[in-house]
């Protein structure tokens, strides 16, 4: 797509894994994740720039949607139902924000004391976060990009292998001026990462 | 068991909050048909501790709140197990309604909390079930919750429950209904409680709720 080449992003950098990123994106700015290696889980929360009180809400985007999975067409709603950013483009083919993000803590209740001091997501959140008042009070539950969390309608939840794989993207189209923040997750406990993290670069074209 | 330390029926449409210390039974009864009560919970003593959704579903491998099921805070430790219930669900994906939020923050601002310590709240007596197909489209079950049925959660720290019975956001009848919340006096959790037991993280959360304070 010749509207977005990436010789011409304004933005275009790479997170490595277990490493985060904050930054603006402008309204009716075009933000693109690329999963350069595949099965990553991009741990991604958006933020009114203008009031970060007014962030990405996984449970009203979920019921508003009417649906659990993002993709295509997904609106990503704030806490006070405004529409942040819609998702444009998707060759992944879905994306979860159920999962939220890793933690220290909740390594050592998912897979045992020795996991308590590895990197975490949550922490990476909080450590980026802070330059934008982001603390975490002001952290809620993000999405997973790449991220396969199959729900059944039995009630079930498991975390599988990912859909993702190299090359994949995603990107979403900011509604109004925007904050993203990023983890890259660098949890090597399940397979959501595929055992072994990788970077992702972002890519930004904004409005003229 | 024994007496009732604080019972107080909450309004339909309204919000409640209450400190509840460690190791009782925080029980919440329906008290119409379609009840549903908004609940977010957060650790009494730490300025931002509180319930996250996710790591409670996912470390359980479960999309719904149900016994014995513990609810998990940020910081991984057990606020409650559910000890029992009438009902085998409890929704936990939607969020709360408008209505409920104006009620929550209202309780929230007495407390010294504000917006910013809104999260995932349990949607306690609804259920929303996912279809397999692939957007995962979601299905609210109307009639789930009768007058009388009830959940009942056992603190495993001292816990600050903030309450709202508005209607659940995707209800169609928006028919808010009353819920009693009554607070009692927990017998202590043995070796073999159903929560403990139920999984190896549900007990880690449990255990690391005891060393909250050396």
């Amino acid at each position: 797509m010749t509207a977005f080449d990436p010789a011409t992003a304004a933005l275009d950098t790479v997170v490595e894994a277990g490493e985060g990123f904050l930054g603006p994106i402008p309204a009716g700015g075009t933000f693109r994740i690329v999963d350069l290696h595949g099965n990553q889980a991009v741990d991604t929360l958006f933020y009114d720039a203008a009031d970060v009180d007014n962030r990405y809400s996984a449970f009203d985007t979920v019921r508003e949607q009417g649906a659990v999975y993002l993709t295509t067409g997904s609106r990503l709603l704030s806490t006070r139902l405004d529409v942040l950013a819609t998702i444009t483009d998707d060759t992944c083919g879905r994306h979860d924000t159920l999962g939220g993000a890793c933690a220290q803590e909740s390594n050592v209740v998912r897979y045992g004391t020795h996991t308590r001091h590895q990197n975490a997501c949550r922490e990476t959140f909080l450590r980026y976060g802070a330059a934008a008042g982001i603390d975490a009070r002001r952290l809620g539950h993000n999405i997973n990009f790449f991220m396969n969390v199959p729900v059944t309608a039995a009630g079930g939840l498991t975390f599988v292998d990912g859909v993702s794989a190299p090359g994949k993207h995603v990107q979403v189209r900011a509604e109004r001026d925007l904050l993203v923040l990023i983890s890259n997750c660098p949890q090597v406990n399940n397979p959501c990462n595929g055992w072994n993290p990788t970077p992702v670069r972002l890519l930004g074209w904004w409005p003229v | 068991m024994s007496d009732v330390l604080v019972s107080h029926d909450i309004p339909a449409g309204a919000a409640w909050s209450v400190l509840v210390r460690a190791g009782r039974e925080l029980r919440l009864t329906a008290l119409g048909p379609g009840a549903n009560c908004s609940t977010l919970l957060f650790t009494a003593g730490h300025p931002v501790d509180r319930l996250n959704v996710p790591d409670t579903l996912k470390a359980q491998m479960s999309a719904t709140i149900r016994p014995p099921m513990v609810l998990m805070s940020d910081r991984g430790l057990a606020l409650c197990s559910v000890t029992g219930s009438s009902l085998p669900w409890h929704d936990a994906l939607c969020g709360h309604s408008a209505d409920a939020r104006r009620g929550l923050l209202s309780e929230l601002r007495k407390h010294g909390r504000d917006v910013a310590d809104i999260h995932g709240c349990v949607n306690f007596f609804a259920k929303v079930a996912t279809s397999d197909d692939a957007a995962g489209t979601l299905a609210y079950q109307p009639n789930h919750a009768s007058a009388d049925d009830w959940v009942a959660l056992r603190t495993e720290i001292d816990v600050l429950a903030v309450l709202s019975t508005a209607p659940h956001p995707l209800d169609p009848r928006q028919e808010a209904q009353p819920v009693r919340a009554e607070v009692w006096a927990a017998e202590p959790a043995g070796p073999d409680d159903p929560s403990r037991t139920f999984r190896v993280e549900s007990e880690r959360a449990l255990l690391l709720s005891k060393e909250v304070f050396a």
